[in-house]
């Protein structure tokens, strides 16, 4: 753990400049379960990305492309809102490939 | 014209940003002269109507630390309603200009002057001036988001003017151009823009036992240099206006065994009695408390240490303990063989006529009782 900063030493305020701090890995309270896609049913709603409680889901410009197990919580809500039910909860254990991809590949962005 | 006249006046020349207000006696008619400005057209401030004091407090703190020059406006109940706000107005470092127009909380319920309101939020961060008169009110209001938005400062400045007494009676009032205000109060640059994409922000972030005492600590700093500011805003202000004002105003102390030490309005009246008492001979004089936020405890004690007695008059009341002036008062001639007297006066908008102010100097004279508050005009 770095040192702690004196008074003298915090922005104004607390305020806090993202890019000049870590960013702490919030995955801890993960238990049991994570998300995983099957890419080849997504259809790219990205309801899943605009549910996701914490930064969890990863997008590349407009296509969504997985998770960031970092800081996924398993809270379910991702695999909660996808209606084609390419999520789904899978056990912590359970071999993913990157970004918690199943196998199959993606539809990509429809309007690309 | 009027107190709350001549703030809006200030407003409209320094052409804030965002000014999120609710009315309320007795500081309505600032508002409402600043809402006839707006809705004429002479400023292109941002108004909003929002339906409720907290309300008021929060937009603003989101509009300042936005960075948009932002003012409010308001009195007794409505500042209770916001003092939870300007407390983290003041930790987020939101520069906001509040007008106050000093009304009695609630209750009983009340509408006229007592500082009550303003000694609710005297911890909460927020700088505290006291105007004494319409141009006080005025000439502070332009100094006042210079101060606030000083860097090693950025609080929450509030300009208090007595409620009816200052608000609502008509004086001639000395405007300064619009332009000298524009050039005087500049343009509100934000440390850290809450809108600015490119460099993403926390404001206001959860701050655990390692970190709250510092955060905390950080405003007693801003505080102190908000004294600074003070001194050197009423300097620049002097070049422009020919009026200097100070954190206290000495009257008629340099030769005065006696004097009294007091907030707003009154001290009007404890020049006059000064000027009569001294005709007759008396060495009598006063100090005019004009920020009671930070308190100017080194001035006070150096222009105080010399006197023999020195009655400390409050408009607001600590059940249970001394009145807050007194306290700070006392707190600053500690040890210094200078007998302070407590008085309270004039709660509820009770007037303090200029008998009853000679009548303090004379108990003066007969010895100060350290251990009691005396309460003016009050029947037991």
């Amino acid at each position: 753990m770095p040192p702690l900063k004196g008074a003298s030493e915090l922005a104004a305020g607390g305020v806090v400049v993202r890019d000049e701090v870590s960013q702490p890995r919030t995955a801890g309270w993960r238990t049991g379960t994570k998300p995983a896609v099957d890419l080849s049913r997504c259809v790219n709603c990205l309801l899943c990305w605009v549910y996701c409680p914490d930064s969890a889901v990863v997008i590349e410009g407009t296509t969504f492309v997985g998770f960031d197990y970092a800081f996924c919580k398993g809270c379910e809500i991702c695999a909660e809102m996808c209606a084609p039910g390419a999520i789904t909860m899978v056990d912590e254990a359970t071999a993913v490939s990157e970004h918690g991809r199943l196998g199959g590949e993606g539809v990509g962005d429809p309007r690309s | 014209m009027t107190g709350a006249e001549a703030v809006a006046h200030a407003m409209r020349q320094i052409q804030p940003d965002v000014v999120p207000v609710y009315p309320i006696t007795p500081q309505t008619p600032i508002v409402e002269t600043f809402a006839g400005f707006v809705s004429d057209g002479r400023v292109a401030t941002e108004m909003i109507d929002v339906e409720s004091e907290h309300s008021a407090m929060s937009a603003a703190v989101g509009a300042a630390l936005a960075g948009a020059r932002t003012m409010t406006a308001t009195s007794s109940q409505g500042l209770a309603l916001m003092v939870e706000v300007v407390y983290l107005a003041a930790a987020l470092r939101a520069p906001i200009v509040i007008a106050v127009g000093n009304r009695a909380l609630s209750g009983p319920i009340n509408i006229h002057c007592d500082h009550s309101d303003s000694m609710l939020a005297r911890d909460s961060g927020a700088v505290q001036l006291f105007a004494q008169n319409a141009q006080e009110a005025y000439d502070l209001t332009v100094m006042a988001p210079r101060i606030a938005e000083r860097r090693d400062v950025l609080l929450p400045v509030m300009i208090c003017q007595d409620g009816f007494t200052v608000t609502h009676a008509a004086e001639p009032v000395v405007l300064l151009d619009d332009g000298a205000v524009r050039d005087f109060v500049g343009d509100y640059e934000v440390p850290y823009p809450l809108l600015d994409v490119r460099r993403v922000t926390t404001h206001g972030p959860f701050a655990m036992p390692e970190y709250y005492f510092e955060l905390k600590h950080q405003q007693v700093e801003a505080m102190a240099a908000a004294l600074d500011a003070l001194a050197d805003v009423a300097r620049e202000f002097a070049r422009i206006s020919g009026r200097e004002y100070r954190a206290v105003e000495p009257y008629a102390l340099e030769d005065a065994e006696r004097a009294v030490v007091l907030l707003g309005s009154t001290a009007g009246t404890a020049k006059d009695v000064v000027d009569d008492l001294r005709r007759d001979g008396e060495r009598v004089g006063v100090l005019e408390v004009r920020a009671f936020r930070p308190f100017p405890e080194e001035s006070v004690r150096a222009l105080l240490s010399r006197l023999a007695a020195v009655a400390v008059l409050d408009r607001a009341v600590s059940p249970g303990a001394r009145p807050p002036l007194y306290a700070e008062t006392a707190t600053a001639l500690h040890g210094l063989p200078v007998a302070v007297q407590s008085y309270v006066y004039g709660l509820g908008g009770r007037d303090l006529y200029p008998a009853s102010l000679r009548e303090v100097f004379a108990e003066l004279t007969a010895g100060a009782s350290g251990s009691e508050t005396r309460y003016l005009g009050l029947r037991r």
